[in-house]
């Protein structure tokens, strides 16, 4: 983790390992911590705590690996997830609800419901997601703190 | 209620944090995927459920739910233990399949309002 305090932002980044489920998490509930500490309201802290953590999941099940990118400020909180995994072929089907492409071992964990996608884009404020085949996706969400 | 009222309800097993039984249980949901429970799960609230590995600490930890409390008499692996030390959630074990569980919660917290 790289805390940067040299102005008004606070950056936070995580490396995420695909497959990696003891760790998966872990990620999430230090950028939850740090928005504690800094007294964001808790209605804030829990749409950036969903959306970090689905973000990350999705890293997890689906990227072979990835980082996730925070970037804190007093105005928005800016969530971005890069992955190099398979990509997502047909984003408007990997955003409908009950739509996934997890394997069998990983649903009977109780993830890969495909509600992650319309989880995070109902916490963001902003949301863009970006794929290439084969090469990865990134993913974008602000929550304006208001 | 408190999760001591639940436990004695329920016969449950507390499998760790049994230093934190005096937290308040406000609602309660029942449900085995996460991201259901990511989803729609309230602040306070007791998880039931019957998946036992380490990732449900990390979901009830980010939501600050109450407890987890697995049930049909599954155990939790040794890694989610450790974990929800780390994170002071209360883990609970109860023989009790969903719907009884359920219904004997709803009670307890009916009884309190």
């Amino acid at each position: 983790m790289n805390e940067d305090k040299s102005n008004k932002d606070i950056k936070l980044e995580y490396p995420i390992k695909g497959m990696d489920f003891l760790a998966a998490g872990e990620a999430s509930s230090n950028i939850k911590h740090t928005l504690q500490l800094i007294g964001f309201s808790p209605a804030i802290i829990r749409k950036v705590a969903i959306a970090a953590y689905e973000a990350e999941m999705n890293i997890v099940i689906h990227g072979s690996q990835g980082v996730l990118k925070t970037l804190i400020n007093p105005a928005k909180i800016e969530l971005v997830a890069e992955d190099t995994g398979p990509g997502i072929p047909d984003i408007e089907l990997a955003m409908q609800e009950g739509y996934s492409t997890a394997p069998d071992n990983i649903r009977e964990m109780g993830f890969g419901a495909g509600m992650g996608l319309p989880n995070i884009k109902n916490c963001a404020d902003e949301f863009t997601l970006d794929s290439i085949v084969n090469k990865g996706t990134t993913l974008k969400v602000i929550i304006y703190n208001q | 209620m408190k999760i001591s009222d639940l436990v004695k309800e329920l016969e449950a097993e507390v499998k760790c944090c049994g230093d934190s039984l005096d937290r308040e249980v406000n609602w309660c949901y029942c449900s085995d995927l996460l991201s259901d429970v990511m989803a729609n799960a309230a602040k306070d609230s007791v998880w039931v459920t019957l998946q036992t590995h380490p990732n449900i600490v990390a979901v009830a930890s980010l939501l600050g739910l109450s407890a987890v409390l697995i049930i049909r008499g599954a155990t939790p692996d040794p890694e989610t233990i450790e974990k929800a030390i780390q994170e002071n959630i209360p883990i609970l074990t109860t023989k009790l399949p969903t719907f009884e569980t359920a219904g004997r919660i709803f009670n307890l917290l009916a009884k309190k309002v």
